[in-house]
């Protein structure tokens, strides 16, 4: 083991970090909008609308995400002239793009199930008690359902996130320079694989753990009723 | 479309039968790393139950690092470093050169230690779901460990279990692909060649997309029969 390249590939796999972020965060925050999306359209009353989100989450969760990855960046390119004349091509010509979309439709079809699960775990009672009060639509949604759905999803939906920062690394065999990305050039130009494993593990596991403990601290601030009462707040009875 | 059936066709010309060779292959590598998982799964869920305080925390360390790593840095690491340790084996015995480790036996035993940790996660979660007066119950029958084990604990773990390990299948198998780097032609590396040789990287893709599909599928189906199977005689309260 020497120390020195060590720190020296750590270093260098640093300049990959700023792309696995942003890849990880906008495929997330595109992923999640869809989720949600998929989520209401998978329970609407329109079957052919149910029918088509059953199908596409079928399909997304049973293929890999390299061979999505592989057939937006590298298939959709056999359709060039067509792109252009639609003025999509410079998306799609774009590895960076078609690697954003391909990991948001796919953590969208995990989260629409995540989402699915917690909006059906939102109490009867709750929504009828709401529409007594006079909510409907998007009123109903967005005062009742939706904030105690969310706070039901987030424990999974944060080992979503975790999952899409090991996802992006994927974006590397589509040419991007990630963390990944650097580490497979380094690999390749220096032939000292455990070092650089090492170097680009813990920049990934630094990654994971603060978002592990961001998803924590939210969860433990969006649910005071679960909370120990501390002597002070515990007021007895009668 | 009849050009395309040509493409997959069996005949000379088509890719049916590489594609269906290929499909074999990722069949073969996949179900090998889940064996592997399954092992390093069972040995890493004993050592966080029964272990001393250092197995105890050794396992979690390496539960946590591989589930907190991407798979195709634990690829690159398999392959490349094992290559790297043959050459240099070899070299120690006077042979020159570079000597790389087969593809096969480097992608198996990358999907082996990856699924191995979240294995071991489902039997700990399985384990926990066991009463424990049913343990205590087999110790007074006089049951030692082994007996205890092979009695008591192993059949319902494995009945627990079954659902979380069918998801780590499907896993594996979509792993799996990520082999395709190393340059073994399983079912993706096929596809890319036969993309690029016929310059249909659409189509191509999307016939491997509707073979893994498949198998996932098909697949899905087994275990919930085996599920199924499992809770023969088991009383539920759910209607």
């Amino acid at each position: 083991m020497d120390i020195a390249f060590l720190t020296e590939s750590f270093l260098k796999l640093l300049s990959g970090l700023p792309l696995t972020l942003e890849l990880t965060f906008f495929a997330f925050v595109i992923g999640a909008l869809l989720a949600l999306l998929l989520a209401l359209m998978r329970d609407a009353p329109l079957w052919p609308l149910r029918a088509f989100v059953r199908t596409f989450v079928f399909v997304m969760r049973g293929t890999p995400l390299l061979v999505q990855i592989f057939l937006i960046y590298y298939g959709l390119g056999q359709f060039r002239p067509f792109l252009q004349d639609l003025g999509l091509w410079s998306v799609f010509r774009e590895p960076y793009w078609c690697a954003i979309m391909a990991l948001a439709l796919n953590s969208a079809t995990y989260g629409s199930e995540i989402l699915r699960g917690a909006l059906g775990s939102v109490p009867p009672n709750e929504i009828e008690a709401a529409r007594a009060c006079g909510m409907s639509g998007v009123l109903l949604y967005r005062r009742i359902v939706l904030p105690i759905a969310l706070r039901q999803a987030l424990p999974s939906y944060g080992n979503e996130l975790i999952l899409m920062v090991k996802a992006t690394s994927l974006a590397s065999i589509i040419t991007m320079m990630d963390v990944t990305g650097v580490a497979a050039r380094l690999i390749a130009e220096s032939y000292r694989p455990v070092e650089v494993f090492i170097a680009a593990g813990v920049i990934y596991l630094a990654i994971n753990l603060t978002l592990s403990r961001a998803i924590a601290v939210v969860d433990w601030w969006l649910s005071p009723h679960l909370r120990r009462a501390t002597p002070k707040q515990a007021v007895p009875h009668g | 479309m009849t050009d395309l059936l040509q493409l997959v066709s069996f005949g000379p010309d088509g890719w049916g039968r590489s594609l269906a060779l290929a499909a074999l292959m990722t069949l073969a590598v996949a179900s090998t790393g889940f064996a592997i998982g399954l092992v390093i799964g069972g040995l890493l869920a004993w050592g966080r139950i029964a272990g001393n305080l250092g197995v105890r925390l050794g396992a979690e360390a390496y539960t946590t690092v591989m589930r907190g790593i991407p798979d195709l840095l634990v690829i690159y690491l398999f392959y490349f470093g094992g290559s790297l340790a043959v050459t240099n084996l070899f070299q120690s015995f006077g042979r020159e050169g570079f000597t790389g480790v087969p593809p096969f036996l480097a992608g198996a035993a990358a999907i082996g230690c990856i699924s191995g940790a979240y294995q071991a996660e489902v039997f700990r979660g399985a384990f926990r779901a066991l009463s424990p007066g049913e343990i205590e119950a087999g110790r007074s029958m006089g049951m030692h460990r082994w007996l205890l084990f092979r009695r008591i604990i192993a059949p319902q773990i494995a009945r627990h279990a079954l659902p979380g390990i069918g998801n780590i299948w499907q896993m594996a198998l979509k792993e799996s692909a990520l082999i395709s780097i190393t340059g073994l032609v399983e079912l993706l590396r096929q596809s890319q060649i036969a993309a690029g040789s016929t310059r249909r990287p659409f189509e191509f893709y999307l016939i491997a997309a509707g073979i893994y599909l498949t198998i996932t599928w098909v697949t899905q189906l087994g275990f919930e029969a085996m599920e199924r199977r499992s809770q023969r005689g088991i009383h539920r309260n759910t209607p």
